[in-house]
């Protein structure tokens, strides 16, 4: 199945730099419907407001983490299916595991280029 | 007398044994010793009293030989320890645990914030000029706009720094504040109170043992360069789960 161009993707992160970066290279991949969030709470607003269709998001955020986040998300049952995407410097294996068994569709450390975030793209959803 | 025989030869045997092995056991000879007297009052009373001055002696001078150096060993180490003590206290002054605590690490943490600040203002800076160049770009075909968008695709990856560099020093200004309050902890303990706050520090040790790992215990921040896992590694991690 085709991957819909056009759906809208979530990024989340407390640095607007990095905010800004994956707007720019989510755009750079012809995703031009992008929402933003600061932190895991207005990205839960976000997501029951809005016609999401996938997550990026960052860890370490105040007041609500990337993980807590993605728990959030996957013991909704309105949005349990998102695509969920971490995005983060948090590199330890326990990290990766925690992420794993909350859920996670991929993970992506930071630094990160442009060819991993396509590549983890694609992993998620398909060749687009 | 054939019925006095027992009664010294039981007496005089645990006595020997009370010196050499049991000085606990001579109380209970003597007492028995008072007790068998009276059948023979004057004599078994006067041998059974020498041999518990000897046991005493002996005992006493064991104890005073023994505790004697010990105590004297005891004495040395709390005067080393005190005297420990002073000098630390005396280091800890020299040292302006108030200056560090009211100067130094603010101004540092001060610092710190600065170049925070200054990083993301620069990279936003250079993101308007890349978003700009995008802009051009969009007019353009060819190789001329592909070398273009490589370029500033490579602009958005660097531009990440920012964000690793953000995470590191708000760990160094984290750092610094639990500094901080370990030096509250020392003047409190060691400062003489005119120039110390004299505020305890309130942040508990942590113990090393962690039954459960805690969603705290996962925010460590960027690894540095050499212990941080690879992308690849990460891979290979997320797909044993597979």
């Amino acid at each position: 199945m085709a991957v819909d161009m056009n759906m809208s993707v979530l990024i989340v992160d407390d640095y607007k730099t990095m905010l800004r970066i994956l707007r720019n290279l989510l755009k750079q991949l012809n995703f031009n419907n992008i929402e933003e969030a600061t932190d895991g709470s207005m990205a839960l607003d976000v997501l029951r407001s809005n016609n999401i269709g996938m997550v990026i998001s960052d860890w370490n955020m105040e007041p609500m983490t990337g993980i807590q986040l993605l728990r959030e998300v996957r013991g909704d049952d309105k949005l349990k299916h998102l695509p969920f995407i971490m995005i983060t410097a948090e590199s330890k294996s326990e990290n990766v595991i925690a992420a794993k068994e909350a859920g996670v569709s991929n993970y992506i450390v930071k630094p990160f280029n442009a060819e991993t975030l396509k590549s983890k793209l694609v992993s998620v959803l398909g060749e687009f | 007398m054939p019925a006095a025989k027992p009664k010294i030869k039981s007496v005089r045997k645990p006595a020997k044994k009370a010196v050499t092995k049991k000085p606990a056991a001579s109380k209970a000879t003597v007492s028995k010793a008072v007790k068998t007297s009276s059948s023979k009052p004057v004599k078994a009373g006067t041998i059974k009293a020498r041999k518990a001055a000897v046991v005493v002696g002996k005992v006493m001078k064991s104890v005073q030989g023994k505790a004697a150096p010990k105590t004297s060993v005891l004495f040395a180490e709390l005067e080393a320890l005190a005297k420990y003590i002073q000098d630390a206290k005396k280091e800890i002054s020299a040292l302006s645990p108030d200056e560090v605590k009211d100067d130094f690490l603010p101004t540092a943490s001060d610092e710190l914030d600065a170049i925070i600040g200054a990083t993301a203002d620069a990279t936003n800076v250079i993101m308007d000029s890349t978003e700009l160049v995008e802009e051009v770009m969009a007019g353009l075909d060819g190789d001329a706009a592909q070398k273009l968008m490589t370029a500033t695709t490579q602009i958005y990856e660097a531009c990440g720094f920012q964000d690793i560099t953000g995470q590191r020093i708000t760990k160094v200004v984290s750092t610094l504040k639990s500094i901080e309050e370990k030096v509250d902890g020392l003047l409190a303990v060691f400062g003489d109170g005119a120039n110390s706050t004299q505020k305890k520090s309130t942040k508990k040790t942590k113990t090393k043992i962690k039954k459960e790992i805690t969603d705290e215990d996962l925010l460590n921040g960027p690894q540095s360069t050499d212990k941080a896992k690879s992308q690849a590694e990460i891979d290979a991690l997320l797909a044993s789960f597979d």
